[in-house]
């Protein structure tokens, strides 16, 4: 079974460490913050300008001038701080935080990564994704193995319009973990009853499969 | 205490002509200067080249000038939820220059502390660098971008003083600060405007030196873009 988006974001999870700063992307990298284990100490940056995120508000609390990059509302934890988008993007470019998680149209076998415009058909702008993938060592791609037309997402040079280069290390997918080495993708899980053969039918970039692979554990 | 308290909007926008350059601060249509918006709606100033995070959306914010053709140009990272933008853009009625947030952000406080240009490695190797200076730096390519010229910044904080002393609240704070002292009239518009000497000086996040005109908005709609909730257990 593929996993849905909420599990790809549940794997991803782990990946988070006690002590880390993380920014999270919009869509299934927002996920990921509901299900960090809650042994460890993390806070979440949101590059508009806050670093402390908490859940949304309860219905009745919401504050217009309290939202995250995603213009959602939101809510800060204890010891949470507020600062401008030029600070903001210090802590980006700066490397003070430690991990960056955010979705994708393409992904290439060497880490470059396309999640920003559609040539004619769709131009919403970059927001902060040019200045996070340039800057951030740690970089988890979360997106679906596939395009909602079955075209892989996985290939050997991204034919959209590239948001950064050789950047991307990691990619959870509904079908597998992966890291990008200097040879192409590593296949390092596979989703629970997801088969070697199905993840390589559905890459179209250099897939490496050394050895067993083991079934993700969520 | 030099005083910078104009009585509104009207007095603050005076100088503003067709063709100039704005800064607006803003993220989304959080923080941004909806008074001074509206003023420009109302003065129908044209040809505008705007610096501003977001473009607004159809009914609110920036989507007002757009709505009425106002801008020539705008300069953002993201313009997504604008029919309006997006309908313009492809046809080519507007030009939109799209940078990326933190060099959009790095570029309003470069012209606010007189640094001409930087280097930072977001966007090389895509469309985004291209034409511009590019520099290896510890084994890392950075490129060229230039600090922003503009006439006129339009900012909104939470409280100021007379002296053009601003405090902001929450993420409404986002690019309004970089923005202050960044083109050559800075006009604040704040919630609640103070006398001299109230505000804490230790409290202050950005200094009146960066502000030439302040008045306090009439009135403040502070529009949510995204209502996100959880229940009550």
């Amino acid at each position: 079974m593929s996993l849905t988006k909420e599990q790809i974001a549940q794997r991803i999870a782990k990946e988070v460490k006690d002590g880390y700063y993380v920014n999270l992307g919009i869509g299934i990298p927002t996920l990921v913050a509901n299900f960090v284990r809650d042994d460890i100490s993390v806070e979440f940056q949101s590059e508009n300008g806050v670093l402390g995120m908490g859940p949304f508000p309860y219905e009745g609390e919401e504050d217009p001038d309290i939202i995250n990059a995603g213009k959602q509302t939101i809510t800060t934890l204890p010891g949470a701080s507020f600062f401008d988008s030029a600070m903001s993007f210090s802590m980006i470019r700066g490397q003070h935080v430690h991990l960056t998680i955010l979705g994708a149209m393409e992904v290439a076998e060497n880490g470059d990564i396309a999640n920003w415009k559609i040539p004619g058909k769709m131009v919403k702008g970059m927001g902060g994704a040019m200045d996070l993938v340039a800057s951030a060592e740690n970089i988890i791609v979360a997106m679906m193995h596939t395009n909602k037309a079955g075209d892989s997402k996985l290939l050997d040079r991204c034919t959209l319009p590239l948001t950064g280069v050789g950047c991307v290390k990691k990619i959870v997918t509904n079908l597998a973990v992966l890291e990008v080495s200097e040879n192409g993708f590593v296949l390092k899980e596979r989703a629970p009853g997801v088969s070697v053969e199905e993840i390589q039918d559905a890459t179209l970039g250099k897939l490496i499969v050394e050895g067993e692979i083991p079934e993700m554990i969520l | 205490m030099i005083n910078k308290k104009v009585p509104s909007a009207t007095e603050a926008l005076q100088g503003v002509r067709d063709g100039m350059t704005l800064m607006l601060g803003g993220f989304g249509l959080c923080g941004i200067p909806e008074n001074s918006i509206n003023r420009l709606v109302e003065l129908g100033v044209k040809e505008l080249t705007c610096i501003s995070n977001n473009a607004g959306v159809d009914d609110f914010g920036l989507g007002l000038l757009l709505q009425k053709r106002q801008i020539k140009k705008m300069i953002s990272s993201y313009v997504g939820e604008n029919d309006e933008f997006e309908r313009q853009m492809l046809s080519g009625e507007l030009e939109v220059d799209l940078v990326p947030q933190g060099s959009l952000a790095e570029r309003c406080r470069a012209a606010q502390a007189g640094i001409p240009a930087f280097f930072t490695p977001a966007g090389y190797g895509t469309e985004v660098g291209e034409g511009k200076e590019s520099r290896d730096f510890n084994g890392k390519m950075h490129i060229l971008e230039h600090a922003f010229e503009a006439d006129f910044a339009f900012v909104k904080a939470w409280k100021g003083d007379e002296a053009g002393n601003l405090v902001f609240k929450g993420t409404a704070r986002n690019f309004n600060p970089v923005m202050c002292g960044a083109a050559k009239i800075t006009v604040a518009e704040v919630e609640e405007l103070v006398p001299a000497g109230e505000l804490d000086p230790n409290s202050i996040h950005i200094p009146g030196i960066f502000v030439q005109r302040i008045y306090q908005g009439a009135a403040y709609e502070k529009r949510i873009e995204q209502r996100t909730v959880r229940k009550r257990q």
